[in-house]
């Protein structure tokens, strides 16, 4: 029982942090209609920049915070104005082939810039140590859980109570009225890029404190499009809870059935298997508008 | 605006038909001449090179199927390559089958696989079907692991090369015309795939899949049929590959590779024959390119250049070609010949 919990606990924190990158793919899809597949990328620039600033700068952990969010907001800018605008109005394929091309560019820069080596920061993060009667939580996960809770919560207060949230939700409901009420919808699309990217930075920098950093990092995007397609693609609250059942689900599945398995590695494959079982039974995830198209 | 002035068809035969002048005739059999003479005057490692473009044209002109004409994007095509790839590999390997028994099989197992992932097909379109083809990528490979104890799992699977009664496609010549022919069937296939009554539905449903029900065309047989002519190519490229390298390996069929056919598709232009042929041409060589830069910048710049010198400049290649020239080299190719059939006039 022990084990099962310890599992569990470790998969919601892990499941958390799925979360926060899956958000950041839906605030982009919701405002722009376009699907983001380099998210997993931005998770692993800030696996990278929460080395470069924590261990090579050797700034302190809120330092290095704010310059890895000033950092992304910029790359989300610059990533929407170069690469995204110009894109406006055509096809899926378009957009999603842009950001894929994205995603080989950032790697390729990953590999220019950190040479695509492993790193980690493991001892630079503040220790919590936090004790449930057997249970121990590991101090890494503690702070993934912290983090991503008050980055959701801050999320929800800007979507709620500020007028670019407002802007943000008008425009994911309708583009052509928010134009002809007078808000740039470019300016939103361009938030929403900044967003996406602080978010997935910072779900990297949780991650690389928790197992570390390398390239492979970024496949991690793979778990937010399961976790994403699981909770319903237009739904921010269907994602954070998908992400918390996917991360306990696939810690529990890799506990228990890996040792039965010979190769092993379950856990690499498992978000595509509920991606697939997704697909099939319901397209629109639990929590997402299902679209009715008949003739 | 495709035809030089003066040429007329007289029957909707004659209309459709694939070359349609004297010049285009000529170059088809200079083009082919020019095929069969190659391995006279190039060397080993340039054949080399052109024979993996021929393999590659093979594999793009199913996904110019399925994802040019059909308009199903399927981000798994390295995946379904390695379904035949295998398939061929343990038929000639433990089985002991010949290699032209063992290709129509591969195709075939290809195919079927590619079936099975097509399914949601009718229920999802756009991103949540590229999601599913990916998913069939890593799925497919994940097994290919697991099975182990016949695909030989991240050893890797040693193949023999094919051979006819005691001759032996040895040589880097003999396998470059086995190949070149292959992918001229191909080609010669997929033309006239694309012009029957299946292929004018597949681009019904691109254009408009709503309108395509309307009209009678059965969306699923059709989606299916798509997803089966596509992986069929994958199939028959995959086999193709391994045998030439006589070893079958994950590392044959990366993800990136998906990746890179559908740039290859965006380079070349969608939905059009020749633009699967001028993309997988002019990416690889852009490959070419970079294998010969590469090791130049890291002794420059720095050891890990070369590598993401590859990354960026596939990257950046789509990406220019996706903001400027979205409808690729095909179309630029027509449009330089609109200018200069119609030179110095400019209607």
């Amino acid at each position: 029982m022990t084990f099962f919990l310890q599992l569990v606990i470790t998969g919601f924190a892990l499941g958390m942090v799925y979360a926060l990158i899956a958000i950041g793919f839906v605030i982009i899809l919701k405002c722009s209609e376009a699907f983001n597949i380099a998210q997993g990328h931005f998770v692993m620039i800030g696996g990278y920049l929460g080395f470069t600033f924590l261990v090579t700068f050797g700034l302190p952990i809120w330092a290095s915070l704010a310059a890895a969010i000033a950092v992304a907001i910029v790359m989300g800018l610059l990533i929407e104005r170069l690469a995204l605008r110009p894109l406006v109005g055509q096809p899926v394929l378009a957009v999603v082939m842009m950001t894929v091309a994205l995603s080989t560019v950032l790697e390729g820069l990953a590999t220019l810039i950190w040479g695509g080596e492993y790193k980690t920061y493991h001892g630079v993060l503040p220790t919590i140590n936090l004790r449930l009667g057997e249970l121990s939580i590991p101090s890494e996960t503690t702070i993934a859980m912290i983090v991503s809770v008050v980055a959701v919560a801050g999320l929800m207060l800007l979507f709620r109570y500020t007028k670019m949230g407002l802007a943000m939700r008008a425009t994911a409901d309708d583009e052509q009225v928010v134009q002809s009420v007078g808000i740039r919808v470019t300016s939103v699309y361009a938030l929403s890029w900044g967003i996406a990217s602080v978010l997935g930075v910072v779900g990297g920098i949780l991650l690389g404190g928790i197992s570390g950093v390398m390239i492979p990092l970024s496949q991690v995007g793979i778990k937010a499009f399961a976790v994403v397609l699981l909770g319903g693609v237009n739904s921010v609250g269907g994602a954070i809870v998908a992400g918390i059942i996917l991360g306990i689900l696939e810690n529990v599945a890799a506990g228990y059935l890996d040792p039965l398995l010979p190769g092993g590695g379950l856990a690499s494959v498992f978000p595509f298997i509920v991606m697939i079982v997704v697909l099939i039974f319901r397209p629109y995830g639990l929590f997402g508008l299902e679209r009715i198209e008949r003739i | 605006m495709s035809l030089p002035c003066g040429v007329f068809a007289q029957s909707y035969a004659q209309d459709m038909g694939a070359l349609r002048t004297k010049t285009q005739w000529l170059m088809l059999l200079a083009f082919l001449v020019f095929l069969a003479a190659c391995p006279l005057f190039f060397s080993d490692r340039v054949l080399t090179i052109m024979t993996i473009i021929g393999i590659t044209v093979v594999s793009v002109h199913g996904l110019n199927i399925l994802t040019g004409y059909c308009g199903q994007i399927s981000i798994g095509h390295a995946g379904f390559m390695a379904v035949g790839a295998y398939t061929s590999g343990i038929l000639t390997a433990k089985a002991g089958m010949p290699f032209w028994v063992a290709l129509p099989c591969a195709a075939l197992a290809a195919g079927v696989v590619g079936l099975i992932f097509g399914l949601p097909s009718l229920k999802i379109k756009g991103f949540y079907l590229i999601m599913a083809t990916i998913a069939a990528q890593f799925i497919i490979v994940w097994l290919i692991i697991q099975l182990r104890s016949i695909t030989g799992g991240p050893d890797g699977l040693s193949v023999p090369r094919p051979e006819i009664g005691s001759f032996v496609f040895k040589s880097k010549a003999s396998y470059f015309y086995l190949v070149m022919v292959i992918a001229c069937l191909a080609t010669f296939l997929a033309q006239n795939i694309v012009r029957t009554r299946a292929g004018r539905a597949f681009v019904a449903i691109r254009d408009n899949d709503l309108a395509a029900e309307v009209m009678g065309i059965n969306l699923w047989a059709y989606k299916l049929l798509a997803f089966f002519i596509g992986c069929v190519y994958a199939g028959v490229a995959g086999s193709l590959l391994v045998h030439y390298f006589a070893f079958a390996c994950l590392d044959q069929f990366p993800f990136m590779n998906s990746v890179w056919y559908l740039g290859m598709l965006i380079v070349g232009g969608m939905g059009s024959i020749p633009g699967a042929i001028f993309g997988s041409v002019s990416l690889k060589l852009l490959d070419e390119l970079v294998t010969i830069v590469g090791p130049v910048l890291s002794t420059i710049v720095a050891a890990q250049a070369a590598a993401s010198l590859a990354l960026i400049s596939r990257g950046v290649v789509i990406m220019l070609f996706l903001i400027f020239e979205p409808r690729g080299l095909a179309h630029r190719w027509e449009r330089i010949k609109a200018y200069y059939r119609l030179w110095p006039f400019s209607h």
